[in-house]
């Protein structure tokens, strides 16, 4: 399946991400793993939040970081998230 | 933004002993009670002579501590955690702190209602493993109750939606039947199915000729393995190791002592791996007295094997230092009565011998006739720890 920029998807069941103080980055929780996510990463995964589609979250960080052309970078994230399992496509 | 690149994995990376990074993983063994009696249980022999418990609040403020320093995943373990009434308490307050919360049981006792509950305090997993409710190991497979109870335990899981870790503990007595426990696996929907090579500690070194497979049946069950991870690659992932005994090159034990592991017994006492109250001539301090900070940085319990200054030859001048850290001290303490000594698994160890020796005597069929199995029970803990007829358990042989 390629995936397309209406697709809908989110962090998957069981992982969890979240802000480490200790780290000081964003990582993704899973059964008795943690991956620390760059900061690149992490914005798109705090986008996608299983309402938006990916049209939308690109839209969303071209806004707030003020830039235009991320959709390559953020579909070859998505790409990498959906081998790695850490997204569900709804 | 910038470019986007693959992350690094936390408990990879390597952590300078000047400084170490935080106690990243937390293992939380709530208590030494079990309803089972397995041969390889990896509690101390000793274990029934711990009768006083941490208590909630003690179980919450080390929680608390650990949090504070940068522990994130926190694992609850055992004996059978579920054996305390507390245990949805301790995970509410753990998931609150931002733990990742994983329970590890053997689903005994498990029911809807209490899954449920576990579900409403926030545990985010459930790993499951095998193990048998019987004493008769060599039909584990065959047993229908312990069929009906994985089945019932794994539907619980996917109806609370948590992932689903399997685990099994292989050896000489279950390694044959390797695709019966993955067929099990995929049955009951697993995405992970772990198959955990007996580590020879404990009860498990007790049994150790009993349960050590031979190179036949391990080359068998790797060619087994590897089938049915081609076939099913987008159904499980099943993680094996070889055990290190088979091995020329020892595992970096815990990834280093005191890097990133940090265990707390159920009577409170603080390790940097479960083991590690074996070692000799070392105190481990207890949470009861000492905060988790001072616990990891100062005690000397958590600096005495850290990083590689503690090193003797060959490991001092070897140049493959940094990829096992000389080993498992327990393993060198154990099998060759120098806590400080290389891993005996290794080649360049003068004590190799010892390793050679066991594996040996798995070719010819192990001794499961001479010597039978020791059940891990409150009795024969009582027995053995008197040392009536287990004197030389850790001691070198
Ligand atoms: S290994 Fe077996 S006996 Fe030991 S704690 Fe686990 S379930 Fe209980
Ligand atoms: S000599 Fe020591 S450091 Fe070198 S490979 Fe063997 S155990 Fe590891």
């Amino acid at each position: 399946m390629t995936i397309e920029t209406t697709n809908i998807v989110k962090v998957a069941s069981g992982l969890r991400l979240q802000f480490e103080e200790a780290q000081d980055s964003w990582v993704l929780l899973y059964p008795e793993g943690m991956v620390k996510l760059n900061q690149s990463a992490a914005e798109i995964l705090q986008r996608c939040d299983g309402k938006r589609d990916l049209a939308d979250v690109i839209a969303l960080l071209e806004k707030d970081f003020e830039q235009t052309g991320l959709q390559e970078d953020v579909m070859s994230f998505i790409e990498i998230a959906r081998e790695q399992k850490w997204i569900k496509f709804l | 933004m910038d470019k986007i690149s693959l992350m690094d994995n936390a408990s990879n990376s390597v952590i300078d002993t000047d400084k170490p990074g935080p106690p990243l993983w937390l293992l939380a063994e709530l208590t030494y009670r079990c309803p089972l009696h397995c041969a390889f249980c990896f509690n101390p022999i000793g274990f029934d002579s711990v009768k006083k418990e941490l208590d909630t609040a003690d179980w919450i403020r080390t929680l608390r501590q650990a949090r504070e320093l940068g522990s994130v995943q926190v694992g609850f373990s055992g004996g059978e955690p579920m054996l305390r009434p507390d245990l949805e308490e301790i995970v509410a307050e753990a998931r609150t702190l931002g733990f990742y919360t994983n329970l590890l049981t053997s689903g005994v006792g498990l029911k809807p209602k209490r899954a449920k509950a576990l579900k409403e305090a926030g545990l985010d997993h459930v790993q499951l493993s095998f193990q048998d409710s019987t004493k008769e190991l060599n039909d584990f497979l065959s047993n229908t109750k312990t069929f009906e109870l994985k089945r019932e335990v794994a539907a619980m899981i996917k109806d609370n939606d948590w992932p689903m870790v399997l685990n099994c503990v292989i050896h000489r007595l279950n390694i044959d039947y390797i695709d019966k426990i993955i067929d099990l696996a995929l049955e009951l929907g697993a995405e992970t199915i772990e198959l955990a090579n007996t580590q020879f500690y404990s009860w498990a070194k007790l049994n150790r000729d009993s349960l050590l497979p031979s190179l036949e049946q391990i080359k068998k069950a790797e060619e087994v393995t590897e089938r049915y991870r081609d076939k099913y690659s987008d159904r499980i992932r099943i993680i094996s190791v070889i055990p290190d005994y088979y091995e020329k090159r020892p595992k970096k034990c815990m990834n280093g002592w005191g890097n990133v592991f940090l265990t707390v017994t159920p009577d409170g006492i603080a390790v940097p791996c479960h083991t590690a109250k074996m070692l000799p001539g070392l105190e481990f301090p207890n949470v009861k007295d000492h905060s988790i900070s001072e616990i990891w940085y100062k005690s000397e319990g958590f600096n005495r094997y850290r990083g590689k200054g503690w090193m003797k030859e060959p490991c001092r001048s070897c140049p493959e230092q940094d990829d096992d850290l000389g080993g498992c001290r327990c393993q060198a303490y154990m099998l060759t009565g120098d806590p400080a000594g290389a891993d005996p698994v290794c080649d360049k160890s003068p004590h190799r011998s010892v390793i050679d020796d066991a594996v040996a005597i798995a070719q010819t069929g192990g001794t499961a006739e001479a010597h039978p199995l020791v059940f891990r029970d409150p009795k024969a803990s009582q027995r053995l720890s008197a040392g009536k007829d287990g004197a030389d358990i850790l001691l070198p042989r």
